[in-house]
């Protein structure tokens, strides 16, 4: 749609005299606009658009990959809504890693980024341990805080067994999976130290220094000169975090298997979400019902579900006023 | 000593205490993961902390396991040939999208960021059909790889947040000495935007070493297709009772990125702060 787009508005662009020159010379700069967007054009058209649109007629039909796909209507749609004994589960748990986990990550990742523009000796070095967990792979993350926090012998409640504390089945117990991947997403808060950090120390300083005259204490001048002064980036940091928190799908779905004690790799066998989908999220759903029940077009509708709550979110960031990626102009 | 000084005292140490409790959290995990991989058979099932004997001979163990060199050569090139044609797709794109004045772009640029934030579950339906049916590529890394030749969201979102940072004299400048427009991004653009690049390349790398949606969709039915991250699953799978065979494969997945980003750390650093934070 833009390839059109674009020549069409240099083309038409509201002009008095018909100047010959004037009217080529626009039209190369269109064409080379044309050339220099060329490729992501291509893959707009055959990597979003067109998929997407398939999604919808899909969604429309019962289709298993194999027979045509067949119309009937919305009885994907008052199935997912009403029936599927996952749709439900899966939100919940978003709602809760939302809420619980992305308001974690945020007040920890905001709490390390104080802690490091603080920190006056071996600044490097600390900043550096902090970021390193962010960089694991999630399978390998993942896979190593399975072993941690084994409940039997695992070296976390070995320790809370050595101190009296009670020891959870974490990612066995439905009540403390979820806790669990809160613990792992925790330890890969890098990202976010770093965006915090670099919101930190922009903060004037002068702003400081009149509060200090003022005789402000360190909670107030937290209150009234660094929090005001980063919203935005809190703001930034919770919106993509909510964003994540829909598209959560490796650690979960790896947790889970491992857990579970499922061999291979294949996973036709293993439904997402163990223990008693306590970890089960919209992206599982879709690879459950799409790729392991060959129903395509009730993967669909959760596709399509998962589309509308990403961009709805999405379009919180690109707002023209108070935008916060600077999609204006 | 006086007051002042003896405040300021305290405060180095409270703030020092706590930053060495956050670096017991996150360093202690990567400590327990390197001694168990070290461990025997047995001990690793056990609670025990601290390995009995240093089985070095575990890394040679899952090194030799059949498979895990193929493991690492499909991630080098699905890393390595994908994060090539990501930047050299991406580029042209970023350039447009930030110097070039036309009716559409904002209006691209919304589509690119809605692209960027698309989790890859929503399109993956028909474009399984499509690797499948159409062009009968699945059971290998190519579906991953070919969508990278045609521009990939978050580097072009990135590389233009970069590019915008550079002044339109420099452009202007060429422009006047008679440069076209490719020649303008070719010698006086790209040395300029070398940090933004270097980003960009470090993050698409670490994207495809990491991905694990992508490999097991496209490539789960081929071993002989498998990634490291895809890979390293099916081996706890394969090795259930070895915990320590599992952790040193855990390791060996963890290394290279590690390494790298020591190479790295400033390009990656920049990067991270450049996704999030303008004006």
């Amino acid at each position: 749609m833009t390839a059109a787009a674009a020549p069409t508005a240099a083309h038409t662009a509201p002009d008095g005299a018909p100047d010959p020159a004037a009217r080529a010379r626009r039209r190369r700069s269109a064409l080379r606009t044309a050339a220099f967007m060329s490729p992501w054009l291509i893959g707009f058209a055959v990597f979003f658009a067109y998929p997407l649109l398939s999604t919808v007629y899909f969604s429309f039909t019962k289709y298993d990959g194999f027979r045509q796909p067949v119309f009937n209507g919305l009885d994907n749609w008052s199935y997912v809504f009403t029936d599927s004994p996952a749709f439900w589960p899966a939100m919940r748990n978003t709602l809760w890693l939302v809420v619980v986990m992305v308001g974690c990550r945020v007040a920890f990742g905001l709490g390390i980024g104080l802690l490091i523009t603080k920190i006056k000796t071996g600044t490097g070095i600390f900043r550096t341990l902090f970021y390193l967990p962010y960089l694991a792979p999630p399978v390998a993350a993942t896979l190593a805080f399975v072993f941690l926090l084994n409940p039997g012998t695992g070296p976390v409640n070995t320790v809370l067994d050595a101190v009296g504390l009670p020891t959870p089945g974490w990612f066995t117990d439905p009540s403390w999976s979820k806790p669990a991947l809160t613990a792992l997403a925790l330890w890969g808060v890098g990202d976010l130290m770093v965006i915090f950090m670099a919101a930190l120390l922009d903060v004037p300083k002068e702003q400081y220094e009149a509060a200090e005259l003022d005789g402000a204490g360190s909670w107030a001048r937290f209150r009234h000169i660094t929090l005001p002064n980063i919203s935005p980036i809190v703001l930034f940091a919770v919106v993509t975090g909510v964003i994540q928190a829909m598209q959560y799908y490796t650690q979960p779905l790896v947790a889970g298997k491992v857990a579970a004690g499922v061999i291979g790799g294949s996973g036709q066998q293993f439904e997402p979400g163990y223990p008693d989908k306590s970890t089960l999220t919209l992206p599982q759903l879709v690879y459950n019902l799409g790729f392991q029940r060959f129903d395509y077009g009730t993967a669909c509708v959760i596709a399509l579900v998962l589309f509308t709550l990403s961009m709805a979110f999405t379009a919180l960031l690109m707002r023209r006023r108070g935008g916060l990626i600077g999609a204006g102009e | 000593m006086s007051t002042r000084s003896r405040k300021a005292v305290l405060h180095w140490v409270g703030v020092h205490s706590l930053g060495v409790a956050a670096a017991l959290f996150f360093v202690l995990p990567f400590v327990f993961l390197l001694l168990t991989s070290l461990m025997g058979d047995r001990q690793a099932l056990t609670r025990d902390l601290w390995p009995d004997t240093w089985e070095w001979g575990n890394y040679a163990a899952v090194w030799n396991t059949p498979g895990f060199l193929t493991w690492w050569r499909n991630t080098l090139l699905y890393a390595g040939l994908g994060t090539l044609l990501t930047v050299v797709s991406s580029v042209p794109v970023a350039y447009a999208l930030a110097k070039f004045r036309f009716r559409a772009r904002r209006l691209s640029l919304m589509l690119v960021i809605a692209m960027m934030m698309l989790p890859p579950q929503v399109v993956v339906i028909p474009m399984y059909l499509f690797w499948a049916k159409q062009l009968g590529l699945t059971g290998s890394l190519w579906p991953l790889i070919i969508p990278m030749a045609f521009g990939d969201a978050f580097s072009i979102f990135l590389l233009r947040q970069f590019l915008l940072t550079i002044p339109d004299e420099y452009l202007d400048a060429a422009r006047v000495d008679g440069c076209g427009e490719l020649r303008t991004l070719l010698r006086v653009v790209l040395p300029m935007a070398r940090p933004g690049i270097a980003a960009v390349a470090l993050f698409q790398f670490f994207y495809a070493w990491n991905d694990y949606f992508g490999p097991q969709i496209y490539a789960s039915d081929n071993p002989a297709a498998w990634t490291l991250s895809y890979g390293l699953e099916s081996f706890k799978g394969a090795h259930h009772t070895n915990w320590n065979l599992t952790m040193a494969a855990t390791v060996l997945v963890m290394a290279p990125v590690i390494v790298l980003f020591f190479f790295a750390q400033k390009a990656f650093v920049e990067g991270v702060t450049l996704t999030g934070v303008k004006g």
